[in-house]
């Protein structure tokens, strides 16, 4: 059922190529002019969440902050109406949060104190240039352990499919004006590990239909191998969204942008590990002998577990 | 073919009762409870103590449960959550401020189980409430103090040795620069440096036919210093966290300069801050002349200005004791029944103190309270936006200012404190020590326990609904084989949380996410061997041969997939922080865990099917 036909994937290459280079563009652009919603956790400021028993009037609470002596304090429902974040600047002083709570228990004497996060500004830029060194890293130790284990056109292709996934990704939350915060970020680098998988699965298949089927052209390899993992590549994707969506919609607001963040990153991964990375091996000019040495330590694996 | 031996099949057994024995505890939900304990190490808390509560509790018509003392400290169970505040109310009240009253969880394993060492996973502070603090140590508070030390001792040394110098200043707090009008003096000065005093470098010029020595703290040395103030500054915040009856509470040094504390279950934050982020000192000083050069100008405290009207005093710079010298206080009341707090000074505290007071009966002996804080300030960077940027700076008011009646000693109170809080923080303060140096809040969270409880309760349901959904799908889509997936999933779980318990790791909002991930990667694995099996038999492989062929090949690619998340991983838990670090380690555990699962016992379950019997057809 699976090997009845083979799917002519890179006869589509040049168009899949232009949607790539389009969406990566795209993204990148988005991201030079308008940025990212950077969340507290990288901007560093004060945060607190209150709850109320019944719908919250932001207006209202907007004004009785103002009474209170806060000028222009962002104020939103947060998850549901009856839970609201207020954003400032600066540092919680003591007794913030009870000032604030105060002020607004003079509307609504139930409102209960949910959280309160404070990020000073230097821990904030800490972050931020943790998070991008964070990237790098995964990225080249991840592109090393790809070139000793399969070869260098594989390690290239590979993290020029995880760069794909990342910029997609990140422009998504750009566009979409989501909040950027350090669950996303953990998200974004969860998303390099899963499309890796995916990109490993399949050019583990390349390499070993390679070396058995010695009559095809490159491409026509590379289609067959797609042909014949496509299966497992949609169900693998298929289960992880499944959970994707139960934490989506059942998971709370604080890892709603976390579960979006890995939604889009797997639904891009799934798309590149079929169309950039094998993509790449054919623009580098994969050829048979590129895999010849490794071949002598013996392709049939009978290291049963 | 196709069979596993016995051992295999007991060990998988044997895997899972121990993962069952040590994931059983997390499903007895800890209850809340009240624990008690003494200001100082010598205070009992006994059956009569406990007695006391009970009564208290009972007429305050609070439910309670299952007390128990052991000497140092009292815990009582109680049967509703939303009564724990009341009911620390009730006791404190009873029992006054020796006493500290804290809230706390207390964990509900049964006793067979905690025998063998079984416990329930650690919750983070998102999922069960309480306050995290990042406190930055300013290190270079205490460097510039020691160079400080070192100049007038440099002078001494140089005065003792009869060398004559120009000048010797300290520059920017951190370089020492002596100038010499001759070379022969330079160069004694130089070899008694470096006699005297370790740590510094030294660097002879010719400036403007001057000899001038610059001197530095060398890089090992100001490693010590620092080390020394953050390693000062952690055992001092250990003592307040303590006193404060917290359970389970962290105090960890993270990176170069920077302390993290995390008390779970508080919910009285505002008091944790104020206990925890105060770098308060005490100076005693005697109250200036007027008119005298050798004065400082301090601010009484609030409550002082208020009861007394009046503003501020004029201290001598010289200062009698600091709080260092500190050796035992307790808050306790007068006999007008005002707060006030017991002093008792170590032997060289009260030697100075009896020397200074007794020459000076009838003078005012000043009580300087000394606070490091921050404050906001704004300033307008190049593109002109508003950027917040903390400022620190030091406050020092007078708590007290009174009339020495007679030589002190090594014991005395100081009175003039506004409230019986501040009487008993104060206390705290002195007894756990002073700060080296001064710290900084750099941040700050604080998690409601309702919204601890609603997290818990979101992350149960997002696993089981995310796990559901995925069971599903996999019986449909694999029929028998799907129910292998599925068992060895459900192990998978079962196994991540006995692991979770056995290494006393914490699980966290984000660790939930992790696991819900690892739910539908793990599947993943048997996906590949699924598919590669229908595969084989579709090219023409006999079933048994199909199975065997389909594992063994896909094994490959198995580890490799799992290899590279595994990098990414523990990529994420080396740079990430906190909530990082909680998804990386599930994830990485989950992954781990999977290889055997979705391997081994996914096999085994097919062996054990399939393995030594003629099979036709096989529906997979």
């Amino acid at each position: 059922m699976v090997n009845t036909s083979i799917i002519n994937f890179m006869g589509q290459r040049k168009i899949a190529s232009v949607v790539s280079i389009f969406l990566v563009f795209g993204s990148i652009i988005s991201f030079a002019t308008k940025g990212l919603v950077l969340g507290l956790d990288f901007t560093g400021g004060t945060q607190i969440e209150v709850g109320y028993q019944d719908k919250a009037d932001l207006t209202e609470i907007r004004n009785y902050l103002a009474a209170a002596g806060y000028e222009n304090p962002i104020v939103v429902h947060f998850g549901s109406e009856k839970d609201v974040l207020i954003r400032m600047q600066g540092k919680p002083e003591a007794g913030l949060s009870d000032n604030v709570l105060k002020a607004l228990r003079m509307s609504q004497p139930l409102v209960t104190l949910r959280r309160v996060d404070f990020v000073g500004p230097q821990v904030g830029e800490e972050l931020r240039e943790d998070g991008g060194l964070g990237m790098l890293v995964a990225l080249l130790v991840v592109m090393m352990y790809i070139a000793i284990r399969f070869q260098y056109k594989f390690s290239i292709g590979a993290v020029v499919a995880l760069m794909h996934d990342v910029i997609i990704t990140l422009g998504f939350f750009s566009i979409t004006e989501l909040e950027f915060d350090l669950s996303v970020l953990a998200a974004v680098l969860a998303v390099i590990g899963y499309s890796l998988n995916d990109t490993i699965v399949v050019s583990d298949r390349i390499r070993e239909n390679l070396r058995l089927l010695r009559v095809s052209t490159v491409e026509a390899v590379i289609n067959e191998s797609l042909t014949q993992t496509l299966g497992r590549t949609l169900v693998t994707s298929l289960t992880t969204l499944l959970v994707l969506s139960s934490l989506f919609y059942f998971g709370g607001e604080l890892i709603h942008n976390f579960a979006i963040a890995l939604m889009v990153g797997v639904l891009i991964g799934t798309y590149s590990s079929i169309y950039v990375a094998s993509n790449m091996l054919l623009v580098l000019y994969l050829k048979r002998e590129d895999l010849m040495p490794p071949e002598k330590e013996g392709i049939e694996f009978d290291d049963r577990p | 073919m196709n069979n596993y031996p016995l051992r295999t099949y007991l060990f998988i057994l044997i895997i899972v009762f121990v993962s069952i024995a040590f994931a059983l505890p997390n499903l007895f939900s800890a209850d809340p409870a009240i624990q008690v304990s003494g200001q100082s190490g010598e205070m009992e808390i006994n059956q009569s103590v406990m007695d006391d509560i009970t009564i208290a509790l009972r007429e305050a018509d609070i439910d309670y449960f299952g007390t128990k003392v052991d000497g140092e400290t009292g815990i009582l169970r109680l049967r509703d959550i939303d009564r724990q505040l009341y009911a620390k109310q009730v006791i404190q009240k009873k029992l006054g401020l020796e006493y500290v009253v804290a809230l706390n969880l207390a964990p509900t394993t049964p006793e067979w189980l905690a025998r063998f060492g079984a416990s329930p996973m650690k919750l983070g502070l998102d999922l069960r409430g309480g306050v995290h603090f990042l406190l930055e140590v300013n290190t270079d508070e205490a460097i510039s103090k020691q160079m400080d030390t070192m100049v007038r001792q440099v002078r001494t040394a140089m005065r003792e040795e009869k060398v004559r110098y120009e000048s010797i200043k300290l520059i920017k707090r951190k370089q020492i620069v002596a100038v010499f009008k001759t070379k022969t003096d330079a160069d004694k000065a130089s070899s008694i440096i470096r006699q005297k005093f370790t740590g510094i470098t030294r660097d002879i010029n010719e400036e403007n036919e001057f000899f001038v020595i610059r001197s530095k703290m060398s890089e090992s040395e100001i490693k010590k210093i620092q080390d020394y103030a953050i390693n000062q500054n952690l055992t001092t915040l250990r003592n307040r966290v303590n006193e404060l009856g917290v359970s389970e509470p962290v105090v960890q040094r993270q990176g170069k300069n920077r302390i993290v504390v995390e008390l779970p279950g508080v919910q009285d934050t505002a008091a944790a801050k104020r206990i925890i982020g105060k770098t308060a000192n005490l100076e005693f000083r005697l109250e200036a002349k007027p008119g005298s050069s050798n004065r400082e100008k301090f601010s009484f405290s609030d409550s002082y200005v208020r009861d007394r009207g009046i503003k501020d005093a004029y201290l001598k710079r010289t200062v009698v004791i600091t709080g260092d010298h500190v050796s035992k206080a307790s808050a306790g009341y007068d006999e007008k029944g005002t707060p006030n707090v017991n002093i008792s000074l170590n032997s060289q505290g009260g030697a100075r103190m009896h020397r200074m007071t007794r020459n000076n009966i009838g003078q005012r002996l000043g009580v300087l309270f000394i606070e490091y804080k921050v404050r906001t300030k704004y300033n307008i960077d190049s593109d002109g936006k508003k950027v917040a940027a903390s400022e620190r700076y030091v406050d020092k008011k007078i708590i007290n200012l009174a009339t020495i009646q007679s030589a002190l000693g090594v014991g005395f109170q100081i009175t003039g404190l506004s409230s019986p809080r501040e009487a008993s923080e104060l206390a705290l303060f002195l007894r756990a020590g002073a700060m080296a140096a001064p710290m900084y809040f750099v941040e700050e969270r604080t998690i409601g326990p309702s919204l601890g409880a609603e997290n818990i309760a979101l992350g149960i349901k997002s696993v089981s609904i995310g796990m559901f959904l995925v069971v599903i799908f996999m019986l449909l889509y694999y029929k028998i084989f799907g129910l292998f997936a599925n068992i060895a999933l459900t192990l998978n779980l079962l196994i991540l949380v006995a692991f979770m318990s056995m290494l006393e790791a914490t699980l966290t909002l984000p660790g939930i996410a992790g696991i819900v991930l690892t739910v539908g990667i793990a599947v993943d694995a048997n996906v590949l061997i699924f598919s590669r099996i229908k595969e084989e038999i579709s090219n023409g492989l006999p079933p048994q041969s199909a199975i065997s062929a389909g594992y063994d090949r896909a094994f490959v690619s198995i580890v490799d997939a799992n290899v590279t998340t595994l990098i990414v991983a523990v990529i994420l838990f080396i740079i990430g922080s906190g909530p990082v670090q909680g998804f990386a380690v599930t994830l990485s555990i989950g992954i781990l865990v999977s290889m055997f699962t979705a391997i081994i016992v996914t096999r085994a379950l097919v062996n054990l099917s399939f393995g030594n019997r003629s099979i036709e057809k096989l529906r997979i």
